[in-house]
């Protein structure tokens, strides 16, 4: 064959590729890295991934869940023949928020499941471990939950139905989450078939904290309120309403909670009394496309930084929406639907100038030996609305406290910046009794949500409960 | 007692596979023949540990006879293929002979793994590819004449491509295959190595506008059916193969900017048009999203590797049939999950090593024809691991491409012997030149 002219060019040219496809291969090397060190924990730590986590069990007994205190909420015990059983030391009192781990895995027991089944020992202990063939112990997780605040919220809501939540504005922290009514992990197994198929009106499976879905009441009335001041920024106090306990207007009236006559109301007394008329009334003059947008900006109808399980909430009001269903929307009533969990994360960024802090429940992983394996940080979720917006709604929800419906909250220990709501779901039975508040109101450092199933007036049976939540977290 | 052997050699194939890869990188700096005999020597060593750690893996988990026989099979087949390639081929690259050795290793270790029926198959294959191209370096070597056939290989590849766009089997949604005589053919694997024949040897002929332009078009051709058969892997692989041929040909950066332009805008177009290109985007994009339907598999294979991590779970420890089509596409999350993700990135650094080596000799050879066969076929080679590996680690959107070698099927073993053996034959062919220069 003859020879072509030696091809400098072409020569160089390869090179240039080559080095191009290898840096290519280096980048994408880097990557799949990348992705291993930091991101798989992450990733690999997802229920559509359990069948390859549960295979862990095979090598690690499942570790323990504490209290921020150290009190044991779950833990696996090994009996005499090797059988093991997850014991809940604590019983129903944490029921929903540890969740169960036998009949499928909920709560933490669903959201630690990797952790509980890694075990960071020393290497030698479980090279010795796996020589003698035995299991190596699973790591602590170390939750957020206080065992005290846990429990006041527990007897405080009695045998009502309902949920109780705290959590710190300024972290995220979630200090204590009670649903009621609650099962006993312990006896998940043998109860199962009645949980799941017995009486629908119990829901005792479900975390109503995070998965109720409840008409929001009065406590919707910070969000039309929201709206208004946005609408009338600095002048929004000049609003003016006579009150004479029954709101006429067209065909319809709306009433105020026991028909009770507020009287002259200006937009701060509106709020604070809760008064139905006032802000059905100005809820005529809003722009619902603004109001449909600020509910999206508060989280409903999207995706929310929950790590359990929960129901995203519902608000359907566009504009163009006949005057009965503003006059219901703006009060919380009509089809607008909301976890607690959710009014309790609103209240939260508001206490803390409009940011929201992502809710977490998982403070530490800990190997058996009590070194520590990984720390969750306190994280910033977003800001909900400006500081401006937070410190403006805080004022309403002072006034609250100080001059209306929030009565059961004034005390000279500390002060209370809260709403309470009672909303009406079906006709004839008691309104859901809503709260959800924060204190100290100037230095907030605990946020509550309080909802009670057919508890009545949120002034008379939620509130109450949140003052003793107060009263245990501020006052030791 | 077991569960020590099983953690040992866990770490130790590891440790093994890291090394063969250090010779593998460490050879190109070496420059003297002894030296270079010793590195290749070393990785044999290696290669024949690991694999017979992984199997002694395999055979302690499935306690089947059958299985060490077949193993006993394999290193019958390692001997005989790399002492007979070296007595008949005496300049033959021994780095390539061991990297197919080690990657097709590794592909009947984990095969094995996840169905040993395929595994055999798999193996029966190898043997069959390894035995009828056995003679390709000596015809390389030989038969000049190949540069005069453009036209054959360019209309033999339409045709074929043509016909299987046109009566293949559906699979995956692809027209790939062809059913003769109860065997499933690939055709497109081969007319990949004619595809580079074609090019290599019309670019060869001319670089002048009007010849680029008749060459482009046959190209866009092979490019054009592959699309509507929806083999968009493929089409990918002939393109990039053919833009970068093009640009080495001519060292006319126009022609690389025009394609990479008409490339993406055939990009943008197959996206809007094709509705099976939007799910594999999509599924890259955010396969979470939609983790029960179009994002399973990627998430599946995400899933694997993250549990395997840095050192894998070990053989017959993880859950890799849990990702759909592991054998095939797949089979990298495979290897990661029970290998261990080093493991696999030593892997794709030897593919890496292999496409080195093909650079290294489309460099060193004089011969525009042979130059560029050499590179095209390199950049077949890469592009399609790229693909492959990419698509796994959600690099890149999924392509469904395998791993030469390592995935389960017969066209692309057979064709990937003949692409190393093609390589070979340059490589003898340079070594006989160099050899020659010196004496004369
Ligand atoms: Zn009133």
């Amino acid at each position: 064959m003859k020879k072509a002219k030696p091809n400098p060019k072409a020569n160089r040219n390869i090179l240039l590729i080559t080095y191009l496809i290898v840096g290519l291969f280096i980048g994408m090397s880097v990557y799949l890295g990348y992705f291993i060190q930091v991101q798989s924990e992450d990733v690999i730590n997802n229920p559509y991934n359990s069948a390859r986590l549960n295979s862990f069990e095979e090598r690690v007994v499942r570790g323990k869940i504490l209290s921020d205190d150290g009190s044991i909420l779950a833990e696996t015990i090994i009996s005499e023949n090797g059988t093991e059983t997850r014991n809940y030391p604590q019983g129903d009192l944490f029921s929903h928020v540890v969740g169960y781990s036998s009949m499928g895995k909920t709560g933490i027991e669903s959201l630690a499941n990797y952790y509980l089944l890694s075990s960071h020992i020393n290497p030698f202990t479980k090279a010795m471990d796996q020589l003698a063939d035995k299991k190596s112990d699973g790591d602590t997780v170390v939750t957020t939950l206080d065992k005290t605040m846990q429990s006041i919220a527990y007897e405080a809501l009695g045998d009502r139905k309902g949920a109780v939540i705290a959590m710190e504005p300024g972290t995220g922290k979630v200090l204590a989450m009670v649903s009621k009514p609650t099962f006993d992990p312990n006896l998940i197994d043998e109860q199962w078939e009645d949980l799941v198929n017995g009486d629908q009106t119990e829901a005792r499976l479900l975390n109503r904290a995070t998965q109720g879905l409840y008409p929001p009441g009065s406590t919707f009335k910070i969000i039309t309120a929201l709206q208004y001041m946005r609408e009338h920024p600095g002048m929004y106090n000049d609003y003016r309403f006579g009150c004479d306990g029954i709101y006429e207007f067209q065909r319809f009236t709306i009433q105020c909670y026991h028909k009770t006559a507020h009287g002259e109301q200006d937009f701060e007394a509106a709020f604070a009394n809760s008064c139905n008329g006032a802000f059905s009334s100005l809820g005529q003059e809003l722009d619902l496309t603004g109001l449909k947008h600020l509910s999206e900006q508060l989280l409903f109808n999207c995706e929310q930084p929950i790590s359990i399980p929960y129901s995203k909430s519902m608000y359907v009001m566009e504009d163009g929406a006949k005057e009965w269903e503003i006059a219901q929307t703006v009060i919380g009533q009509g089809s607008t639907l909301m976890t607690p969990m959710h009014n309790l994360m609103l209240t939260s960024a508001i206490a803390n100038g409009g940011m929201l802090m992502q809710p977490y429940l998982i403070e530490r992983v800990e190997n058996i030996n009590g070194e520590i394996v990984k720390q969750f940080m306190p994280a910033q979720y977003g800001e909900l609305m400006t500081a401006t917006e937070a410190k403006g709604l805080q004022i309403l929800l002072e006034r609250v406290v100080t001059d209306g419906t929030g009565s059961a909250l004034r005390t000279e220990a500390y002060s209370v910046a809260g709403k309470t709501g009672s909303a009406e779901f079906e006709k004839g039975k008691e309104t859901h009794a809503w709260f959800v508040g924060y204190a100290p109101a100037e230095n907030p450092e605990i946020a509550v949500c309080v909802i009670v199933e057919e508890g009545g007036s949120g002034g008379k049976a939620a509130a109450p409960i949140a003052r003793q939540m107060f009263d245990a977290y501020l006052l030791h | 007692m077991t569960n020590l052997i099983v953690e040992i050699s866990r770490y130790l194939i590891i440790l093994l596979i890291a090394i063969y890869t250090y010779y593998n990188f460490r050879f190109f700096s070496m420059k003297n023949e002894e030296d270079r005999n010793y590195a290749c020597s070393r990785q044999l060593v290696c290669m024949f540990m690991l694999h017979f750690l992984a199997n002694l893996l395999i055979v302690l988990n499935t306690k089947s006879e059958e299985l060490i026989l077949f193993y006993g099979m394999q290193v019958l087949f390692f001997v005989c293929y790399l002492s007979l390639s070296k007595f008949f081929y005496k300049k033959i690259s021994r780095l390539l002979l061991n990297n197919i050795c080690m990657l097709l290793g590794t592909g009947f270790i984990i095969l094995t793994r996840l169905n040993p029926e395929r595994a055999m198959r798999q193996f029966l294959i190898v043997v069959v590819s390894a035995v009828v191209t056995w003679i390709i370096p000596f015809i390389i070597d030989r038969v000049w004449q190949l540069v005069k056939l453009a036209w054959l290989y360019g209309i033999l590849g339409v045709l074929i491509l043509a016909f299987v766009c046109i009566a293949g089997n559906t699979s995956f949604g692809a027209q790939l295959s062809l059913t003769v005589g109860g065997i499933s053919v690939q055709p497109s694997e081969f007319v990949k190595i004619s595809f580079v024949f074609f090019a290599a040897a019309r670019l060869y002929r001319s670089t002048k506008f009007k010849d680029v332009a008749i060459t482009t078009v046959i190209a866009a051709l092979h490019v054009v059916i592959l699309v509507l058969s929806r083999d968009l892997g493929s089409a990918l692989i002939f393109f990039i193969t053919y833009l970068f041929m093009l640009f080495v040909a001519t060292s006319n950066w126009l022609y690389l900017g025009a394609g990479v332009m008409s490339g993406s805008a055939a990009a943008a177009a197959a996206y809007n048009l094709f509705s099976h290109v939007r799910r594999r985007v999509e599924a890259w994009r955010d396969p979470w999203a939609d983790i029960d339907d179009k994002g399973y598999q990627v998430t599946q294979g995400l899933f694997a590797m993250g549990t395997g991590g840095w050192f894998g779970l070990g053989l017959y420890q993880g859950m890799p049939q849990k990702i759909p089509v592991v054998d095939k596409d797949f089979v990298f999350a495979a290897i990661s999950e029970e290998l261990g993700v080093i493991y696999a990135l030593c892997l794709l650094f030897i593919c890496v090593g292999c496409f080195m080596q093909f650079m290294i000799i489309a460099v060193k050879m004089q011969a525009m024809f042979y130059k560029l066969i050499a590179f095209g076929l390199g950049i077949m080679y890469i592009t399609q691991v790229f693909l492959t590996v990419g698509g796994v680690v959600k690099f890149i959107p999924s392509t469904g491409v395998t791993l030469p070698f390592v995935s389960y099927g017969g066209s692309s073993v057979l064709a990937t012997f003949v692409l190393f053996n093609v390589i070979q034959g340059l490589y003898i062919l340079k070594r006989t030149e160099e050899e020659e220069y010196e004496e004369g």
